[in-house]
C-alpha cells in the first residue's frame, strides 16, 4: 500500500519536471514568433522590388533566359525540403515530410528522378534514418534563417540547374515548405521554383506605355540575367522565413499542449495519490480497532 | 525643384526611404545621375558609392553599395542592394539624425 502512494508520488514528480520544460519551451517559442513574424515582413520590400524588376523586363523586353526555359534534356528533378531542426513542435516536421513524400511519389510516377536536398536536421534525421540518400543537407538555422543561408541554397540548386544533363543537371526545382497562414494555422505548400515562373505581379503590355520606352543598362538580357539569380534567391530565403515563423508557432501550441496534459496528469495522479492515502489510514485504523477489540475479548 | 522619390531595400529590410533631387549611382557602365522625370530606367549596379542628394540641397546622403540594382520608373526610384539591412545600420541612424 505504502508503494503505491510512493509510485504516485515519483510520478508527480517527474511530470513537473516535464511542465516546467514545457513551459520554458512555450514561452521562448513565444517570444520569438514575434521576431520571425516581422523578418517576414521586413523581407517583403526586397522581394516586391526585385519582382517588380523582373516583371518590367519580362513586359518591357522579349528576351528568354535558360531560367525560364523548360529543360526536356534531363529528367532528373530537385525537391528542396524545408523542416524544423529540433522537434517539440508537433506535427510541424513529420506533415512537411509527409507532403514531401507524396510529391515524390507523384514526380516519380511521371516517370522523374528525385534528387533530395533538405533543410533542417529533422528531415536529415528521417532520410539518414530510412537509408535514402540526401543530395545536400542545411542545418543549425531553420528558427531564425539569415540571407546567407538563402544564399548558400539557391547558390547550389542554381548551380544544378545550369550544369549539363550529363554532369547531374536537373530540369526542375520544386521546394515542399509550411505556410504561414496565422497564429493557429500552417500548411504545408508545394511550388515549382525552377524554371521561373513571373507569376506575381505582371502587368499586361499597355500599348500607351510604349516598349523602347525602358532603359535597360547595359541591356535587357543583362538586366535579366543579373535579377533572376537574386529573384530566385528572394524566393527562396521567402520560403525560409515562413518556414521558420511556422515551425515556431506549431512549437508554441504544442508546448501550450504538453503543458496542459502536464497539469491534467499531475491532477490526476494527485487524485490516485490521495485515495491512496485514504485507503491506507483506513486500513491501519480497522487493524488497530480489530486488534484492540481482539485484546478486549 | 522637382523631386522624386527614393527606396533603398536589402535583402532582409528597409534601409531609407525619402524624397530627393537628384540621385547618382555606380551604374554597370558607369556613373548614372538621375533627376526627376527621367525615362524609365532598369540598372545593374556595380559596387560603389550612391549618393542622394535631398530636396532642399545641401550636402548628399551617402550610401556605400556591395552591388545590386536600380529601377526608376514614374518618378520612383527603387534600389536594390546585395547587402543585409543590418549592415546599413550607420545610414540608416544617420538618416534619423538629419
Amino acid at each position: 500500500m505504502a508503494g503505491q502512494q510512493r509510485v504516485y508520488k515519483q510520478r508527480i514528480k517527474s511530470t513537473q519536471a516535464l511542465k516546467k520544460m514545457f513551459r520554458a519551451q512555450e514561452l521562448i517559442a513565444a517570444s520569438r514568433i514575434g521576431k520571425a513574424r516581422d523578418r517576414v515582413s521586413m523581407a517583403a520590400p526586397y522581394s516586391r522590388a526585385i519582382t517588380r524588376a523582373v516583371s518590367a523586363v519580362a513586359t518591357h523586353a522579349h528576351v528568354s533566359h535558360p531560367f525560364l526555359a523548360e529543360r526536356t534534356d534531363t529528367t532528373r528533378v530537385a525537391v528542396l525540403l524545408l523542416a524544423s531542426d529540433r522537434g517539440m513542435a508537433g506535427a510541424y516536421s513529420a506533415s512537411v515530410i509527409r507532403e514531401t513524400e507524396r510529391l515524390i511519389e507523384q514526380l516519380e510516377g511521371d516517370g522523374k528522378q528525385v534528387v533530395l536536398y533538405v533543410s533542417g536536421r529533422r528531415a536529415q534525421a528521417y532520410y539518414q534514418f530510412r537509408g535514402r540518400t540526401v543530395e545536400q543537407a542545411w542545418t543549425g538555422h531553420t528558427d531564425a534563417p539569415g540571407t546567407d543561408v538563402a544564399g548558400e541554397i539557391s547558390q547550389t540548386l542554381l548551380a544544378r540547374f545550369t550544369a549539363d544533363g550529363d554532369e547531374g543537371g536537373i530540369a526542375e526545382v520544386h521546394v515542399v515548405y509550411t505556410e504561414f497562414v496565422n497564429m493557429v494555422t500552417q500548411r504545408p505548400r508545394v511550388i515549382r521554383m525552377l524554371p521561373i515562373e513571373i507569376v506575381e505581379g505582371v502587368a499586361p503590355a499597355d500599348e500607351a506605355e510604349s516598349l523602347p520606352l525602358y532603359e535597360f543598362e547595359p541591356d535587357a538580357a543583362t538586366v535579366l540575367d543579373q535579377l533572376l539569380p537574386r529573384y530566385f534567391r528572394a524566393r527562396v530565403f521567402a520560403c525560409l522565413l515562413q518556414a521558420a515563423a511556422s515551425e515556431l508557432a506549431a512549437r508554441q501550441r504544442a508546448m501550450h499542449t504538453a503543458t496542459e496534459n502536464a497539469e491534467d496528469l499531475i491532477r490526476t495522479y494527485t487524485r490516485l495519490a490521495n485515495q491512496a492515502r485514504q485507503g491506507e489510514i483506513t486500513q491501519e485504523i480497522s487493524e488497530i480497532v480489530s486488534g484492540a477489540d481482539a485484546l478486549a475479548s | 525643384m522637382a523631386s522624386f522619390e527614393v527606396d533603398i531595400v536589402a535583402t532582409d529590410g528597409k534601409v531609407w526611404s525619402g524624397t530627393a533631387r537628384q540621385v547618382s549611382a555606380p551604374a554597370a557602365d558607369g556613373e548614372i545621375g538621375i533627376l526627376a522625370g527621367h525615362v524609365p530606367v532598369l540598372t545593374v549596379l556595380k559596387p560603389g558609392e550612391v549618393r542622394v542628394f535631398p530636396e532642399g540641397g545641401g550636402e548628399p546622403q551617402r550610401f556605400d553599395v556591395p552591388g545590386g540594382f536600380l529601377s526608376f520608373d514614374e518618378n520612383v526610384m527603387t534600389l536594390v542592394l546585395d547587402s543585409s539591412a543590418t549592415d546599413h545600420s550607420w545610414s540608416t541612424a544617420d538618416a534619423r539624425r538629419s
